[in-house]
């Protein structure tokens, strides 16, 4: 007997699973904006949760907070912005392209924020004729594919590995040693840097994503006698790199990019990266315009991490684009296309392929110091 | 393929990959007292020494210490992280058997259930060291739990100097420790299941659990003790871990756990000598692989190692034991 | 306590196999009806509009997946479950690398069908041909399949002489390796960037598609479910002919099976290989229909889904891995809400389906009775 009350009480605790999903989405699709013909719905997507989430999630962060601030200043102009977590996985972005493609009330997107899944999703926008606005997807050739609905505002990996190579120069450097790690983000932008620098590069390395122990490449940059040493790469295998080699008495300058503007990473060396460079095209806090970092800040409790800024930019050209008010996905885009502003992280206006023009992409050196990234100063890019 | 440099810095390619071997090596004992008792992958232990390192960093952020400590304080903190380390490392795997292996023992559920359930507690313990507890307690250990699933550096309790330098090849003093740790730790554990009465009954349910159990042995003990026993082997090896390395991460197990139980088959899985030959043996080949071609070979190079291995060594170079040949 | 258990777990099964006495006891013309109603419910499912049922749509919810979409992706984990179900649950093989006949079946339509990939340019400059040429999509299929089925036998030749444990480590390397060089050799496979504009049945990617169209996902299901019924016939087939008897044979007792005249090697490479060679078609329909790869998309954690997908579904049972596999390609889509704890509750509902039902939800009952006796067995011990 004792089995049929089990089984009656799972039945009705499934019910009241199935009621209560039932439920959240009557509750999630009530506002509709559209009546007021002047706000719109934007979607952003990207690694909003999973391993490299902590990338990403302040770009969402700078993306929410435009909004916010545009809602708060104009009520009746309701804008919506809805979040679409594909985990960086393109095979999760695809559908979610579709999706949003097929959508009418979509009428622009931010993303991808990872090269790979606006690769991927690329076609279907452009089918659809969705602008994108990447914060993040620095890849070069994803706007040399003749996509005509891809833009960025960010400057892409061969801005930064030209600045990076314009300062090595700077540093007197003599015998560079690169190590990348095998990502999209990480091999590009060494291979530029690689072609850059030319015969200053005395040998190179390349690790695995998830590594741990770097004895053979410690002992390759010991025996190189290397003075400076470029990372491209993630933080993740870049402070136990970079902690491993100081323990091994290699003194070398280390220097990466953006890939590891992140706390983590002077936490995650545990002092092993004091003295570390950094490079990022992004802005000091106290060089940003207006009172974006300040705002921020004060949102979410903590500073804008990488592309904090830039999430806030993408968004803000969609706000824009509704307060000219713009209500079709082809003027939207239009609007995209001709947008000639000062943004928070940079100026902002798209050459015919989507790229922001390369002079106006600021690039700053910062270096760990007391495990804090400090800006250290601003790199020329020639 | 850069012979030049493998050749010409051959002796401290191989140390370097004896270093590296020793930490595949402490692993590997853990998954290879488990397997030869129970023919069963653990597949969570990668998971228990992972506890154990967080451990290891909770013990010593809560005492205090600072950067390089001088030496009778170093040695207290030593100390101090071995016995969280154990004791984490430990409890989390007899919790493992408690909740999760012994009901499927009971019912002896075939191996791959066993390993399939393995595969579901080793998720759920990064997630709750990845994100559960970040968010949960985030504020009160920010040091350990402060960024969700994101790296955790440690302070350095020895700073490395060399300590033999022959030639252009040095053996820095953290490099031995760890070295000589593996081989004492390995000598202990063989001496605990050859020579003691404890052992005996390992080595007894090992061979054959239902005579042992006419026997008077008590199985479900045997087992316990021998989880508790690989819980606290990951748990030194996660003080070894946080004393040459120096950080860690939630999701630090897996490829670690994957490099340490191919080095147990490469040995022999259920043999605690050829866990020990079998870190090391891969631990060379991977410094040699990366030396000649770059690192991001070296898993093709020694999973394709252990495939020729196994081709002509169907069990391991040393074969399986445990009980089974030196009784 | 432990008989209660046991008694509990008799009734269960005997509730089941009654469920699964009863179908196999209708009138042939029933079950056919039967049959035919649900394969037509599969045909209509991306159509879902039941008032009452539409929360199963996985876009009910805000920032809901592509509903056909997700179907697809379903569609082609069923596909992975019942090739895997060939090694795993008939020949009983333990194979923890399956993921890399996916990946050998999605780059063989990647690199020969791509105009983007690195082989078709060579190809092109070597046999002076068009810009736009590749390999047809149609010779892609048997591409990817003889592809896969080679490395198969490849891999299976020298390691299907191991015993069960050291075959998973070995099939684990073997699918890390896969991903491996597919990440380094770039000059092939364009390396981490992965590479787009893979073809589907009508040709490259683009807007003027027809059928198989960038917004539109639901011909893709549909071409992905008739590949999955025929293939479901197809080992239906097999299983029930000399070759499943013998994996049958092979998989309680390899020595009795030798005695008998029954080579188990033969065997087990065959059904290594035809696992195999499933998992490269489901490999291919998964690149085609995404239009783009890249290596991290084949990782480990992943290929231990597969196998948890058929052991959780009830291995040696078709429909219960079938039903496994759809369990885990969906239930993440729809509960999004839980976002960030997908992957501890997944863990978690892992570790008590199998402590409660090591048989699996919908165990094949061959399978059962062979648990019934090692249980039996157990009882020694206890």
């Amino acid at each position: 007997m004792r089995r049929k009350y089990v089984r009656a009480l799972s039945t009705a605790a499934l019910a009241a699973v199935m009621v209560a999903a039932a439920g959240c989405q009557d509750s999630g699709g009530g506002d509709s904006s559209e009546a007021e013909a002047c706000g719109g719905k934007i979607a952003i997507f990207g690694a909003f949760t999973g391993d490299n989430a902590g990338l990403v999630i302040p770009s969402l962060n700078g993306a929410k907070l435009a909004v916010k601030q545009h809602n708060a200043a104009k009520p009746d102009c309701e804008v919506t912005l809805q979040e679409f977590d594909t985990q960086g996985d393109p095979a999760v972005a695809t559908p979610f392209a579709s999706q949003i493609a097929g959508d009418a009330s979509f009428l622009g997107v931010i993303g991808g924020h990872f090269s790979g899944e606006s690769d991927a999703t690329m076609p279907v926008y452009q089918a659809a004729g969705l602008a994108m606005v990447s914060p993040s997807a620095t890849r070069i050739d994803l706007t040399q594919k003749g996509n005509t609905s891809f833009f960025r505002v960010v400057g892409h990996d061969g801005t930064q590995a030209a600045a990076v190579a314009t300062f090595l120069k700077g540093q007197n450097a003599q015998k560079v040693f690169v190590v990348d790690d095998g990502s999209a983000y990480g091999a590009g932008i060494t291979a530029e840097l690689g072609k850059a620098l030319g015969p200053l590069v005395v040998a190179t390395d390349k690790i695995q994503e998830k590594q741990s122990q770097f004895d053979a490449t410690v002992s390759k940059i010991k025996s190189s006698g290397a003075d400076h040493l470029f990372y491209g790469g993630y933080t993740r295998e870049a402070a136990p790199l970079v902690k491993q080699m100081r323990a091994a008495g290699v003194t070398a300058k280390f220097i990466g990019p953006d890939g590891l503007y992140d706390p983590a990473f002077p936490e995650g060396a545990a002092g092993g990266a004091e003295g570390a460079i950094i490079t990022c095209p992004c802005l000091p806090a106290d060089k940003a315009g207006g009172t974006f970092s300040a705002d921020y800040q004060k949102e979410f409790g903590i500073a804008p991490g990488s592309y904090g800024a830039e999430g806030y930019d993408g968004a803000k050209v969609y706000l824009d684009a509704f307060d000219a008010g713009k209500q079709t996905r082809a003027d939207i885009l239009a609007f995209v296309k001709s947008y000639d502003k000062q943004g928070v992280s940079k100026y902002i206006k798209f050459d015919d392929k989507g790229d922001v023009d390369p002079t106006k992409v600021v690039i700053w050196a910062y270096e760990v110091k007391n495990k804090q990234i400090t800006a250290l100063q601003e790199l020329k890019i020639s | 393929m850069n012979f030049d440099e493998l050749f010409g810095h051959f002796g401290q390619h191989t140390v370097d990959g004896l270093s590296k071997g020793a930490i595949y090596a402490l692993i590997a004992l853990g998954y290879t007292l488990v397997y030869g008792v129970l023919r069963l992958i653990n597949f969570a232990h990668s998971e228990v020494f992972v506890v154990g390192t967080f451990a290891v960093l909770g013990a010593w952020t809560a005492f205090g210490m600072q950067d390089r400590p001088g030496a009778g304080q170093a040695i207290l903190f030593l100390l101090i992280g071995l016995i969280a380390a154990a004791v984490a490392s430990g409890g989390t795997a007899l919790a493992l058997e408690r909740i999760a292996y012994r009901p499927l023992r009971r019912r002896n559920a075939p191996p791959l259930v066993f390993l399939i359930t393995a595969i579901g507690l080793s998720l759920v313990l990064v997630e709750i060291l990845g994100l559960l507890l970040p968010r949960l307690v985030g504020g009160v250990f920010p040091t350990l739990f402060g960024r969700e699933r994101q790296i955790v550096g440690m302070p350095t309790i020895i700073e490395q100097k060399p300590l033999i330098t022959i030639g252009d090849t040095s053996i820095t003093n953290v490099q031995a420790i760890v070295f000589f740790s593996a081989l004492l730790m390995m000598a202990m554990l063989d001496w605990f299941i050859n020579r003691t009465r404890y052992g005996r009954g390992v080595r007894a349910v090992a061979q054959n659990p239902e005579t042992a159990a006419l026997m008077g042995v008590n199985q479900d003990r045997v087992i316990m003790l021998i989880f508790v026993l690989g819980g606290v082997m990951a748990g030194a090896a996660a003080l070894l871990w946080s004393v040459r390395f120096g950080f860690t991460q939630s999701s630090l197990g897996f490829v670690l756990g994957l490099k340490a139980f191919t080095a147990a088959v490469l040995g022999g899985i259920g043999n605690l000598r050829g866990a020990l030959l079998g870190g090391l043996f891969l631990g060379l080949v991977e410094v040699y692989a990366a030396t000649l071609y770059t690192s991001a070979w070296e898993d093709v190079v020694a999973f394709v190692v252990l495939i020729v291995v196994l081709m002509f060594r169907p069990t391991g170079l040393l074969g399986e034991s445990l009980g089974r040949a030196r009784a | 306590m432990m008989n209660k258990l046991r008694a509990t777990e008799a009734r269960r099964r005997a509730a089941l196999s009654g469920i699964a006495d009863r179908w196999a006891a209708l009138p042939a013309w029933q079950r056919l009806i039967g049959v035919t109603a649900f394969i037509a419910i599969l045909y209509y499912l991306p159509l879902l509009g039941v008032p009452g049922l539409t929360w199963l749509r996985t876009d009910s919810i805000d920032g809901g997946n592509s509903w056909a979409g997700v179907l697809f992706t379903c569609a082609i984990y069923v596909l992975v479950a019942i090739g895997l179900n060939v090694v795993v649950g008939l020949a009983g093989l333990l194979d923890l690398g399956y993921i890399g006949f996916f990946a050998i079946g999605a780059y063989s339509v990647a690199l020969f069908g791509s105009t983007n990939s690195p082989v078709v340019k060579w190809m092109q400059r070597t046999f002076e041909l068009e810009p736009t040429w590749a390999v047809a999509w149609a010779i892609c299929i048997p591409l990817a399949i003889a592809l896969s089925l080679t490395s198969g036998v490849i891999l299976g030749w020298p390691t299907l002489r191991l015993r069960g444990d050291y075959l998973a480590i070995v099939t684990l390397g073997f699918g890390e390796i896969i991903r491996i060089v597919a990440r380094n050799l770039t000059g092939v496979t364009n390396g981490a960037a992965g590479i787009s504009a893979i073809p589907g049945p009508e040709g490259a990617p683009s807007a003027d598609n027809q059928i198989f169209g960038l917004q539109d996902l639901k011909p893709w299901y549909w071409l992905a479910i008739t590949v999955v019924l025929l293939m479901v016939f197809a080992v239906r087939r097999l299983e029930n002919s000399r070759v499943g008897r013998s994996w049958l044979a092979i998989r309680e007792d390899e020595d009795a099976a030798a005695v008998m005249g029954v080579n188990g090697f033969k065997f087990k490479l065959w059904a290594f290989a035809i696992g195999a060679a499933l998992g490269g078609l489901s490999g291919f329909l998964f690149a085609s229909r995404n239009a783009f790869i890249d290596p991290s998309q084949f990782n480990a954690t992943l290929s231990i889904l597969f196998v948890a997908m058929v052991v959780v579904g009830g291995s040696g049972n078709m429909v219960g891995v079938a039903f496994g596999a759809v369990l885990l390609a969906y239930l993440p889509e729809r509960f999004r809400f839980v976002s960030d704890y997908r992957w501890v509750a997944f863990g978690f509902a892992m570790v008590v389906v199998m402590v409660l039902r090591p048989q699996g939800l919908i165990p094949s009952r061959r399978r059962a009775r062979e648990l019934q006796d090692r249980a039996k067995e157990a009882k020694v011990s206890v």
